[in-house]
């Protein structure tokens, strides 16, 4: 009984998540679209709904709705497995985010209890999960590129391998640094250790870290195939890149893949070194916690559709070099700025003058 | 719980990893054979070692089945036939195979009843923590020597895949067009 229950409670733990970030990520696509519509000095979709506030929806029956056609020549089991495994990798991550602080509620609910706290699992190893979790993922794109039986599409397929095995590597790194300073892999303690003044002196992002959150930013626009790292799917060269062959809710699902992917991605950087749910009077208001986490996401989604109005695409050789010769050393000399600061223990002098000198906490 | 988790991770473990061999489509074979470490993932998590089971999926599932799955891609390589060479090592199989049970079962029926099983320190066997802690205190020198290993194996690599030994690649290049073009 008592494990039906817990697992009843972590069930339900996995819909109220999924359904927080699905419901984002389906209107981060109309924010791209407005947004971008914006930038280059046109409308967008503005006239399902006030303001176009429904064209998700419209999209997402557009997409059921279509004839579903497969190649002739594909390989049948690998083409409908790709969008499976590209989806199912990007959602997985989910779980291990913490979106704010446990709320304790004033009267007791039955089963639940008086404290709901807002992450679905909390264990040792959740950071390592996060990457392992996302390194499956490569294989839907690779599979997708493979099975469709289609030159542009193998083309994008293997594009997008090496580059996720590359930017993976840099991405790994840059993360170091601030796992050195927090000592845990648990991304609910990592949060925690970043409470510090108001909620935000405590960032790793100002601890040392700036320079790992940008290796860690550059890392992860590329891992999501965005702009200006897309590509995989650079529709001047290669139609659609790996998921030309793919339509109707198939190539929904990749849709859904890339951008469940970008928001994980963002939840990471918010959690590793934006302090996560930590804001002013978060200890007060524990439920502001929520706003702050998702606020901080929505930041960099914006600044994801920013750069994809404003920046060009790399050719394949600048990619390929950036990644290995540039961003890869650059997380290797962070890591080891990182240990040297943490093993002369110059960060103990500075929060304890910040905390005697200007009351503030650290 | 724990046997119903571990019936059904161990069931995908060795359906994927028959499935492996059975394949004739290297790809599939590929395929299946990611499945098999992602099992054995799973089935690392519900025996209370979360650090292996990450490390399973990230090195084996994400990097090392990466570079296959993009081998044969690359060369897009067919089929295999059923040749009648490989039919001489059926027998060799299933002794090989009759070896490994015998194993088993001998591990099951006698090493079990075992009295003075090591259970000291069990909470925090297999946390990430206690296995750096380990790595570079009492086992630092092992933890070293497969480093080294490990980088002169990338050193090897490189050499390998630089076919003019240890000069630039560009210089045994250029040679060769003055050559063509001096015609």
């Amino acid at each position: 009984m008592e494990d039906l229950t817990h697992i009843a409670l972590k069930l339900m733990g996995i819909l109220v998540a999924f359904t927080v970030v699905m419901t984002m990520v389906a209107y981060t696509v109309l924010a791209e679209r407005r947004v971008l519509g914006f930038i280059q000095g046109r409308l967008g979709p503005n006239r399902v709904g006030p303001g176009g506030s429904l064209q998700p929806f419209a999209d997402l029956l557009k997409f059921i709705l279509k004839e579903d056609i497969v190649p002739d020549k594909s390989t049948r089991f690998v083409y409908f497995l790709a969008p499976v495994i590209a989806t199912t990798a990007a959602l997985m991550s989910v779980v291990v985010y913490p979106f704010g602080p446990e709320i304790h509620l004033p009267f007791h609910l039955p089963l639940i209890g008086d404290a709901i706290p807002l992450v679905v699992t909390r264990f040792d190893v959740a950071l390592l999960y996060v990457l392992g979790v996302t390194s499956v993922g490569v294989y839907g794109i690779a599979l997708a590129g493979w099975s469709s039986n289609n030159k542009y599409s193998l083309m994008g397929g293997l594009r997008s391998s090496a580059q996720m095995i590359s930017y993976e590597l840099a991405l790994g790194l840059g993360l170091i640094g601030v796992i050195l300073q927090s000592g845990t892999l648990d991304l609910y303690s990592i949060v925690e250790q970043q409470a510090g003044h108001l909620g935000i002196s405590g960032w790793n992002v100002f601890w040392v870290q700036p320079l790992g959150f940008l290796i860690y930013l550059i890392a992860a626009i590329a891992e999501t195939n965005r702009v200006p790292f897309d590509l995989p799917e650079a529709e001047t060269e290669l139609v659609a890149g790996f998921h030309t062959e793919y339509s109707a809710m198939k190539f929904a699902l990749f849709f859904l893949a890339e951008y469940v992917n970008m928001f994980t991605v963002s939840m990471l950087a918010t959690t590793l070194f934006l302090g996560g749910w930590n804001g002013p009077f978060v200890h007060q208001v524990p439920i502001l916690g929520v706003f702050y986490f998702l606020g901080k996401v929505v930041l960099f989604l914006f600044l994801y559709i920013w750069l994809r109005g404003t920046l060009p695409r790399f050719r394949f050789d600048q990619l390929m070099s950036f990644g290995w010769k540039f961003l890869v050393p650059l997380a290797i000399i962070n890591i080891v700025i990182t240990a040297t600061i943490e093993w002369s223990g110059a960060f103990d002098y500075v929060s304890k003058f910040l905390k005697t000198s200007l009351g503030w906490g650290g | 719980m724990e046997a119903a988790l571990f019936i059904l991770f161990a069931g995908m473990a060795i359906g994927c990893a028959i499935s492996m061999v059975a394949q004739r489509n290297p790809l599939y074979s590929a395929i299946s054979l990611i499945g098999v470490f992602i099992s054995l993932a799973c089935l690392y998590v519900t025996l209370g070692a979360p650090f292996i089971a990450a490390v399973q999926v990230i090195v084996y599932a994400g990097a090392i089945m990466v570079l296959v799955v993009f081998v044969i891609m690359l060369l897009n390589v067919e089929e295999e036939e059923r040749r009648p060479r490989l039919r001489l090592l059926v027998p060799l199989a299933i002794g090989l195979a009759a070896v490994l049970f015998a194993e088993a079962a001998f591990i099951i029926f006698f090493v079990q009843a075992s009295p003075d099983t090591p259970t000291r320190n069990l909470s925090d066997v297999g946390l990430t923590s206690s296995i750096g802690a380990g790595l570079f205190t009492s086992y630092l020198l092992p933890f070293e020597i497969t480093s080294i290993l490990l980088l002169m194996a990338i050193v090897g690599a490189i050499t390998l895949a630089r076919r003019g030994g240890l000069l630039p690649a560009r210089a045994s290049v250029v040679p060769e067009r003055e050559r063509v073009e001096g015609k």
